[in-house]
């Protein structure tokens, strides 16, 4: 059989002679330049000069700063605080994600869309918003003002939607079918849960709970109206920092930050690693 | 050994299963039959308890299972895209079934062994689904249903998530590993070819309803209607009627009862000959020839070649 | 699960509902009564008055600075992570992430320790008549950082799941780098962005720590609402501090609606 040659055309675009003979610059160069020098500009040098004057002053200053027994104390409760609270709603936030995903009601997309209110309330309005409902003028007579219970509550509030919102699409992609299996294989609803949908979710739930702790340890706004700031009692070490700021112990301040420095830069590389387990075993 | 009795089965304003009956001979390889939407998996799915019919009546193993969730059925399943256990070993997805009902670990163990090594997969114990090709996943997958030794094994598209080889390879593998294990089997597929191959008994299905039921032999041979003809092999229609394409004669010299037509165009296929026809009214038929009878013609296009419709077509066939 | 009991079902749903209801809804419906409580004149008065004018323009003016820029650095940011290849580039992927982890405190700290008196640039600048911190830039510059990662979290996922495929046609059928970026790249990942500016400019408008600590707090000047809020409530005005929370809160919920709107539109598009 005989095919037609293909009539010819209006000229290439590119013909020789005519366009700028043009080498494509490797992809993005700009990009990456522009990008590098704006994200060290605005965050890795100033971060790099909290560090550099924590230690401009020794080590032995630094060391004495983070072992006052006020720095302490609040580290130790700003940890122990935000463990609490990450694994609380780890628990809570796999639960509530489950029953965003697997029933169906009236209202369900609008509660869905409520979960990311955290994210978009200031953490100011938040504190206030828990000082109205659980503060001294309670319209249901519970007062846990100035109380560490406040400091959890404010905490919970403002790390609600990190489990949750990492859980969620893990399980819609979920394979439906691998409990299918395992329900013809005789295993109870239970069981399937346990054996099957649980260790799937692990890594979300791991790097969600790790992403609430990691903001939990930072949080600032909505605890400083709520929790009163009592020194050895309800106070923070981010509210611990901004006191001696105020009182012009800059060094002091350099120091404590940098330990939540390190401690979010370990959380933030663990989430990476857990993400990075999480993704081995879907090399389909 | 599985009754299905005037299953009617509804999803939305879909009907998927309309008062379809059936019984399934004890220790076969039934092959369920259909184009997509046929109701083919819906039925399947309803004798494994996955899916809870309408209407009917469902029994497993002289059991009234209707009512039975999956677990209880004993039946095993396998899933077109494998439902793998990602995140466990083989072993572990093989001894599943086994692991929950509390088996004493040798026992577990022996099982394993004896599984991996009967679907060829002896020595990888420890590797993970993700790290197995598609065939591999699927004999993991029915190694895993076997394990709790089920009365029956349902078998949804097992095949139609692979490669064409490995296709064929797994087809005739099922049809040995059914003789060694003798469990009714049923096997879902759209794949006409699979399952002439594979099953000793067909069920052709159509719009939630059941065709035709038979030996594939018969099926082919003496289909209940034009469907179930044009469905289960290839068909030529000459004046209205449906005829096999290697049913029609043709000879290169005018004979009894044989028309004149033109060789359109000629198709070679290896073996097989296709020769596209146009008949003096005009209507154009395909035939099929051997390649020794098609160099026996010499045939070639624009030619005149005499053509016969096999006698066996005059019988009238319900539409 | 195949099928779950309608009881575990309806347990299940309570307790989730329950929880968000104690943590989010409830509160947030108690600010929203306390505020309109005296009436909504007395809540328009508290919202015009010259602070919370002047206090609602500064948190304006930050925004619409800090957003537009975090935006471009988001694109070019997700470009470099998605199509590049260069050393280092899986610690630029780790870093993006940094202001997500920072606490705001520390950050106001950063940039006083740069551009404050005795900092990096500090003396410099101030010498020269440019005052960062204490004044609107520091707020501005604090806003930059907080805000960083929004964008370009958001429009790396899209431009990975697009492919390179669209832009090399554009690249065969003759257009320039910059035509395939605005014909080709720009309209695939407009939901990304979007959504991303959403999420920054929420961000922005709600940030506090950061700024507690580098705006000197001057009524009238280097207030933004949110330290307004915190201001009034200090000074025993609960009222006046029900109101510009309210304010914000309103805010929020637009965000909120902006978001759940895009997420639909993407998905009635795409």
């Amino acid at each position: 059989m005989s095919v037609a040659a293909p009539a010819s055309g209006p000229s290439a675009p590119l013909s020789a002679g005519r366009a700028r003979r043009r080498r494509r610059a490797p992809a993005g160069s700009l990009a990456v330049g522009v990008s590098t020098l704006w994200l060290s500009l605005i965050v890795l040098i100033p971060l790099a000069a909290v560090v550099t004057r924590a230690f401009d002053a020794g080590l032995g200053e630094v060391w004495d700063s983070v072992t006052s027994r006020q720095a302490v104390s609040a580290l130790r409760f700003t940890l122990i605080v935000s463990l609490f609270v990450a694994a609380l709603n780890a628990a809570f936030g796999t639960l509530v994600a489950w029953v965003l995903v697997r029933d169906r009601f009236r209202g369900k997309s609008l509660v869905n869309a409520l979960i990311d209110l955290p994210f978009a309330l200031p953490t100011i309005v938040a504190g206030l918003t828990l000082l109205a409902l659980y503060g001294p003028s309670s319209p249901v007579g519970v007062n846990v003002a100035f109380t560490k219970v406040a400091v959890a509550m404010a905490l919970l509030f403002v790390t609600l939607p990190f489990v949750i919102r990492s859980v969620q699409p893990v399980l819609i992609e979920l394979d439906r079918e691998m409990e299918e299996a395992a329900a013809s294989l005789g295993a109870s609803n239970a069981t399937i849960f346990r054996r099957i949908i649980f260790p799937n979710l692990m890594p979300a739930i791991l790097s969600g709970a790790a992403l609430a702790f990691s903001r939990a340890v930072g949080e600032f706004g909505s605890i400083v109206l709520l929790s009163g700031n009592i020194p050895f009692d309800t106070q923070v070490a981010s509210v611990y920092a901004f006191k001696q700021i105020e009182s012009d112990n800059v060094n002091g301040a350099a120091a404590v930050s940098v330990v939540l420095l390190a401690l979010s830069l370990v959380v933030l590389l663990g989430i990476r690693s857990v993400e990075r387990w999480g993704a081995r075993d879907d090399q389909h | 050994m599985i009754k299905v009795h005037a299953v009617t089965k509804r999803f939305g304003d879909f009907i998927a299963l309309d008062d379809v009956s059936l019984e399934v001979p004890d220790g076969s390889l039934t092959a369920l039959l259909g184009p997509s939407g046929s109701g083919k998996s819906t039925l399947l799915r309803v004798i494994a308890g996955l899916e809870a019919p309408d209407r009917g009546e469902v029994e497993v193993g002289g059991e009234h299972a209707t009512h039975l969730p999956p677990q209880e059925r004993d039946v095993g399943f396998v899933f077109q895209h494998y439902a793998a256990f990602k995140h466990m070993t083989v072993r572990d997805n093989v001894a599943f079934g086994l692991t929950i009902r509390k088996r004493p670990k040798d026992q577990i163990k022996a099982k394993v062994d004896e599984l991996l090594e009967l679907v060829g997969l002896a020595g990888f114990h420890s590797r993970y689904p993700g790290q197995l090709s598609g065939g591999q996943r699927q004999r993991m997958a029915l190694a895993r249903a076997l394990a709790i030794e089920p009365r029956v094994l349902l078998l949804d598209e097992p095949f139609g998530a692979l490669d064409a080889n490995v296709r064929a390879d797994l087809r005739a593998w099922l049809r040995r590993l059914h003789d060694e294990v003798h469990v009714t089997t049923v096997l879902v597929t759209h794949d006409q070819e699979e399952a002439m191959e594979v099953a000793e008994n067909l069920v052709v299905l159509r719009d939630g309803h059941i065709e035709q039921v038979g030996a594939p032999r018969e099926i082919y041979e003496r289909p209940a209607n034009e469907f179930v003809m044009g469905f289960i092999g290839p068909v030529s229609q000459v004046d209205g009627t449906l005829v096999r394409p290697h049913d029609i004669a043709l000879s290169d010299k005018p004979v009894d009862g044989a028309e004149k037509a033109t060789v359109q165009r000629v198709v070679h296929l290896g073996f097989e000959v296709r020769a596209e026809l146009i008949r003096g009214t005009g209507e154009s038929v395909v035939a099929q020839l051997t390649k020794s009878e098609a160099d026996a013609l010499d045939l070639r296009d624009g030619e005149t070649i005499w053509l016969r419709s096999p006698t066996r077509s005059a019988e009238p066939l319900s539409a | 699960m195949t099928s779950t009991s309608r009881a575990s079902r309806l347990t299940l749903r309570l307790i989730a509902l329950a929880y968000l209801a104690v943590l989010l809804v409830v509160p947030v419906g108690v600010v929203f009564y306390r505020t309109f409580e005296h009436g909504v004149i007395a809540v328009y008065d508290s919202i015009t008055t010259p602070a919370a004018i002047s206090a609602f323009f500064l948190t304006l003016e930050v925004t619409l600075i800090a957003v537009p820029l975090n935006a471009i650095f988001g694109v070019l940011a997700a470009i470099a992570l998605v199509r590049g290849r260069f050393p280092g580039k899986r610690l630029f992927d780790a870093l993006i992430d940094l202001p997500f982890a920072v606490s705001p405190i520390v950050v106001g700290l950063a940039l006083l320790l740069i551009y404050g008196r005795g900092g990096w640039l500090g003396d410099w600048l101030l010498d020269n008549g440019i005052q960062v911190v204490f004044s609107t830039p520091g707020i501005v510059l604090a806003t930059i950082f907080i805000t960083l990662p929004f964008v370009a979290r958001e429009v790396a996922p899209v431009l990975r799941e697009i492919g390179d495929e669209q832009e090399q046609a554009a690249a065969t059928l003759g257009a320039s780098a910059w035509q395939t970026f605005r014909r080709v790249t720009l309209p695939a990942i407009r939901w990304g962005l979007i959504y991303g500016v959403v999420l920054s400019t929420a961000r922005a408008i709600g940030e506090f720590g950061a700024v507690s600590v580098v705006s000197g707090k001057i009524g009238g000047e280097t207030e933004t609402l949110t330290l307004l809020v915190e201001k009034r409530f200090q000074n025993f005005d609960l009222a006046g501090a029900y109101a510009a929370s309210a304010l914000l809160a309103v805010i929020a919920f637009v965000t909120l609606a902006g978001m759940t709107l895009v997420n639909k539109r993407e998905e009635d598009t795409t």
